[in-house]
């Protein structure tokens, strides 16, 4: 139930290629996030898997079964759609009985599916009212209230969220976490979002371009990004990145230069970079320190005052850096600080911004 | 009732009238799933055009081409398998004339008498039409007290048919109607005006412009509401003389509406038709006899009928047609209007 | 009255009559005589007899000479006023007319004959409808046939329209396949084919069907309207696909996606389309002049047209029948007027 697999699914419109070659095996009860920026396949290959699109090549089984060639009524999924595509003409309840008359299930199961769903999603009071009288947030959970009274073998979630302000998102978030420790079926959820992708996945698929950049347990993707890709969208505010270059390359420490002179230390193992060669070291803003004497000179061009929390921007020989301190800070723009890095974890991508094998 | 739909009433009033149709459409769903799981998606977008196409391709494309194989044709049998072939001969009957500009120097004289009356009646009736519908659209553009009322009253005659609209207007200018009564107040004889040769061909574009007026009232002022408030108010405010706003904001900002009702009226002129013919039947004589008329008569009404002679003159009037719709299409597709027919 | 006068002579920002005000106004009020009095005329006229109708200069209103029946005749008399000799006035019937002297009779008391130079004698009229103009097509005449023949033709024509044309904008709007633009050019071209165009072989190939004289080869070959074909379509353009998608995943078929999640929704477009097929299948004439040359089968307009043309015109009748015909696109007028104009701005349809 609910295991999926996909062997070098591609997908082109016409000459553009939209993925090239997908590799990817979820596991039945897993909650796994297709993560990325628009335009980098993630929706094209959701539809993939619910047969809204036909693969160009490769192939797609569910369950054991090849199910290039099986329509998307016939695979057992559920999806909810980024919209929701709730028929405006039929009130929720209609909604949710729709795609099981369609199965030519009884009455009475129908009724019965319907009232458990709505005792779940607490949407009782509204089922004889049309998704026009809903708002955003209870034409969410009717959306997905049509995915649960099918009783699919996966859920596939379209960014759902995506169409609700802020405050509504994050309860909902935690909801549907819960919904799915509740059900324990196998949901494949795409977003853009990386906070959705880490507080709610299992596993994060990060694809970029029609290719897979990494896949792996949201914790996995933030302390061990496999480039500089993943390092910049996993992570908020994202990973500073400073230019320079290799100038010791020694076992368990690698020495870099950076644009102001600066000597950076990472404890890299067997980086098997030549000296000389340019690197970016990546350090994320919550792990850089503010004063003592050793760090980088920097100067603050501007002060974020959160209350908890102080976000710095700085300048470091011409190089952007962000830096996120915890508490409240007297600093100006303008002032000049040093920022340590001392107990920061860092880490170093080639030119080609894959990252280099790490000591820890 | 709302046209985008976004109201409730929309899909309310249509579920409604789907109530009765509903049990006859689930009843086709069964073998029609079916056909869908044979046929595919690609099938099923088949099936749904195929019956649209059929009735095309039977009743529009079929005669569009055949029609060419008519005017080959001769003598006077409706099939085309027991016609003879005479090639151009029909054309160049058309076309026989010892003097372009005189149409009883030609062979076929109403023909030319049709074209005369026709281009005539086009150049007066496109002129006066886009005056009369412009100017109303300016007026009804300002600001009425109940300008939907004075909309549907410029609009009202357009629903008519042409029978009754030729009808009512027979009924008005004949001998003792009510256009004779209304100058006999002032001293005036009565007078059969659709007797009289140059009167009833007034007419005709008196009452043409009457019934359709209305309609390209609309679209003109539809064009004129899109034209932003703004700047009408920036000119204002900079003291610009109301001539020199409308020759310089309102004339070029409808420029495209005015072009595509331009062209929706000559499209519609080199037709006329109905109207006409129920009003005065082509007369006195042949003074109001146009192309569509000359077209119908040699094709059916006459004793001796020639369907070859019409088809051909049917084709020199699609020539036009043609090249007047794919100005029209060509204007449409930068104004982003579209217009249609019947 | 000066609240009126006030409301008549408003004008824009109050700052004095423009010239531009004045011919608002002429426009307007000239337009609504002339819009809206040709029709009033019609059905004014309509109710006259016909001596009333050969009157001329005409009544406003449809009056009649009053009749008085006199004891000792058969026949009724009209009645007249007439100013006698010396100067008294009567209300006295005519019995006959001999030159410019009328023989007339007191009909109180009919004994005498009174003879009147006819200018001396004015006829008594009083307003009376003729109503049979109304009744007696329908039983003298073929006219509940025409009607019949009409109904049937705009209905069961407007029901194909919709269900042929709904389907190929289904279609058109919510399929990827091959030939897609080229069967949405085919549509668009056949706008440069009117009927005008296309008359003769379009007879002979309704004549081959065996559809000729027949309702059905008026109707079919109306059926599939580019312009509705292209209204529809854009309309469920504006249908999100998502909504098909949802469909698909929920298990329905094509023909359910067509008939219980897209038509619902197209209701307000294909309300606009019923509405002009309605109105475009009422008024045609000259193909129903052309396909139907058995007088059982002559549509309203067909009918209408014949009668009006024939020698003798029986113009209290053709005037009733006309009124008749009308009075559906008048309701359609009064009920619709404003969807039809809307729909108008928005598609350039007519």
């Amino acid at each position: 139930m609910g295991h999926i697999k996909l062997t070098n699914v591609a997908k082109s419109f016409g000459n553009v290629d939209v993925l090239h070659g997908i590799d990817l095996e979820i596991g039945d009860g897993e909650f796994v996030v297709f993560v990325g920026p628009s335009g980098c396949g993630k929706s094209t290959l959701l539809r993939i898997i619910a047969g809204l699109e036909k693969p160009t090549g490769g192939e797609l089984a569910i369950d054991g079964a090849v199910v290039n060639n099986v329509p998307a009524a016939d695979r057992g999924l559920a999806m909810v759609f980024q919209s929701y595509a709730l028929y405006p003409h039929m009130s929720v309840r209609q909604n949710l009985a729709f795609g099981l008359e369609n199965t030519r299930m009884p009455k009475p199961e129908i009724r019965e599916r319907i009232a458990e769903a709505a005792r779940m999603l607490e949407i009782e009071p509204y089922l004889d009212r049309r998704p026009g009288q809903l708002s955003g947030g209870q034409r969410q959970r009717v959306a997905i209230g049509r995915a649960i009274v099918r009783r699919p073998v996966a859920f596939l979630l379209d960014e759902p969220l995506s169409n609700l302000d802020a405050e509504l998102r994050g309860s909902t978030r935690a909801e549907l976490a819960a919904l799915h420790a509740r059900l324990s079926a196998t949901m494949i959820y795409v977003t853009h979002d990386q906070i959705e992708a880490m507080t709610l996945a299992d596993r994060i698929v990060v694809l970029r371009a029609g290719r897979i950049e990494q896949v792996g347990t949201p914790l996995e993707l933030y302390n061990a990004p496999a480039n500089r890709f993943v390092a910049g969208f996993i992570g908020s505010p994202h990973m500073n990145f400073l230019e320079g270059t290799v100038e010791t390359n020694g076992p368990g420490k690698t020495v870099a230069t950076l644009a102001g002179g600066h000597r950076l230390e990472v404890p890299l193992d067997n980086a098997g970079i030549a000296n000389g060669a340019k690197v970016t070291v990546g350090v994320r803003p919550h792990h850089i320190s503010i004063g003592g004497e050793q760090g980088l000179p920097a100067t603050i061009r501007l002060v974020e005052a959160l209350g908890s929390e102080t976000v710095l921007h700085a300048d470091v020989s011409g190089q952007k850096v962000l830096v996120v301190a915890p508490g409240q800070h007297d600093l100006a723009p303008g002032a000049d600080v040093r920022l340590s890095l001392s107990a920061a974890p860092l880490h170093m991508f080639n030119e080609k911004g894959l990252r280099l094998g790490h000591a820890v | 009732m709302t046209i985008d739909g976004s109201g409730k009433t929309g899909p309310r009033v249509g579920e409604i009238a789907m109530a009765p149709v509903r049990f006859a459409m689930g009843l086709v769903d069964a073998p029609l799933r079916k056909l869908q799981k044979v046929a595919g998606l690609g099938g099923m977008a088949t099936f749904f055009l195929l019956p649209n196409m059929l009735i095309f391709g039977i009743f529009v494309l079929l005669p569009f081409f055949i029609n060419f194989a008519y005017s080959m044709t001769g003598g006077s049998a409706l099939f085309l398998s027991d016609r003879s072939f005479v090639g151009v001969d029909q054309y160049a009957r058309l076309f026989d004339c010892s003097n372009y500009l005189d149409p009883n120097s030609c062979a076929e004289d109403t023909f030319w008498t049709a074209v005369g009356n026709t281009g005539w009646f086009v150049v007066l009736q496109v002129t006066l039409m886009i005056a009369f519908s412009l100017v109303t659209a300016l007026i009804l553009n300002r600001d009425l007290k109940a300008r939907s009322f004075w909309r549907a009253m410029f609009f009202f005659p357009v629903l008519l048919s042409p029978v009754v609209v030729g009808l009512i207007w027979k009924w008005i200018l004949q001998r003792q109607g009510l256009l004779n009564f209304g100058l006999y107040g002032f001293g005036f004889d009565p007078y059969a005006w659709l007797n009289d040769r140059t009167w009833s061909f007034a007419a005709a574009v008196a009452v043409s412009i009457w019934a359709h007026m209305g309609f390209y009232t609309l679209i003109l002022l539809a064009g004129l509401q899109a034209i932003p408030k703004d700047l009408y108010e920036a000119a204002e405010m900079d003291g610009t003389r109301s001539m020199r706003v409308f020759m310089r904001i309102t004339l070029p900002l409808l420029m495209p509406n005015l072009l595509v009702v331009i062209v929706l009226v000559l499209i519609r002129a080199v037709q006329i038709f109905d109207e006409v013919y129920v009003l005065t039947g082509g007369g006195p004589g042949t003074s109001t006899l146009f192309l569509t008329q000359y077209i119908y008569e040699t094709g059916f009404a006459t004793q001796l009928r020639n369907p070859g002679l019409a088809a051909a003159a049917s084709i020199l009037m699609g020539v036009v047609l043609v090249v007047l719709t794919l100005v029209q299409l060509g204007l449409g597709r930068s104004s982003d209007k579209n217009g249609g027919r019947k | 009255m000066s609240r009126v006068a006030a409301f008549v002579f408003r004008r824009k920002g109050g700052k004095g009559w423009h010239w531009t005000d004045i011919v608002t106004w002429v426009w307007l009020v000239g337009g609504l005589f002339i819009m809206f009095g040709p029709a009033v005329w019609l059905v004014g006229s309509s109710l006259k007899t016909p001596a009333a109708l050969a009157e001329f200069p005409p009544t406003i209103l449809p009056y009649v000479t009053q009749k008085v029946s006199v004891e000792g005749f058969d026949k009724p008399f009209d009645l007249y006023e007439v100013t006698l000799d010396d100067g008294s006035k009567a209300t006295l019937a005519e019995v006959r007319r001999i030159g410019i002297v009328s023989q007339m009779v007191d009909p109180k008391a009919p004994g005498e004959i009174i003879k009147v130079n006819i200018a001396q004698r004015t006829p008594v009229r009083e307003m009376s409808f003729a109503t049979e103009n109304y009744t007696e097509p329908f039983t003298h005449f073929d006219f509940f046939r025409y009607l019949w023949n009409s109904v049937f033709v705009t209905v069961v024509a407007t029901l194909i329209t919709l269900v042929v044309n709904s389907m190929a904008a289904f279609a058109l709007s919510k399929y990827e396949f091959r030939g897609r633009t080229a069967a949405m050019l085919v549509i668009l071209a056949t706008l440069m084919v009117p009927l005008s165009v296309i008359m003769v072989p379009l007879y002979s190939i309704v004549s081959a069907l065996g559809l000729f004289n027949s309702l059905w080869g008026v109707i079919l070959p109306t059926v599939a309207t580019p312009t509705g074909v292209f209204i529809l379509r854009q309309y469920m353009l504006t249908i999100p696909d998502e909504l098909v998608d949802a469909a698909r995943m929920d298990k329905a078929s094509e023909w359910q996606i067509y008939w219980r999640i897209i038509l619902p929704l197209t209701a307000p477009a294909l309300a606009v389309l019923a509405i002009f097929s309605v109105v475009w299948r009422w008024n045609d004439f000259l193909w129903p002049l052309i396909v139907l040359s058995r007088k059982e089968l002559y549509t309203l307009q067909v009918g209408l047209s014949i009668y009006s043309g024939e020698l003798n015109v029986q113009w209290h009748f053709i005037l009733a029948m006309t009124v008749v015909t009308m009075i559906p696109v008048v309701l359609v007028f009064i009920f619709l007027q404003r969807f039809i104009t809307t729909g108008i701005a928005g598609t350039g349809l007519k």
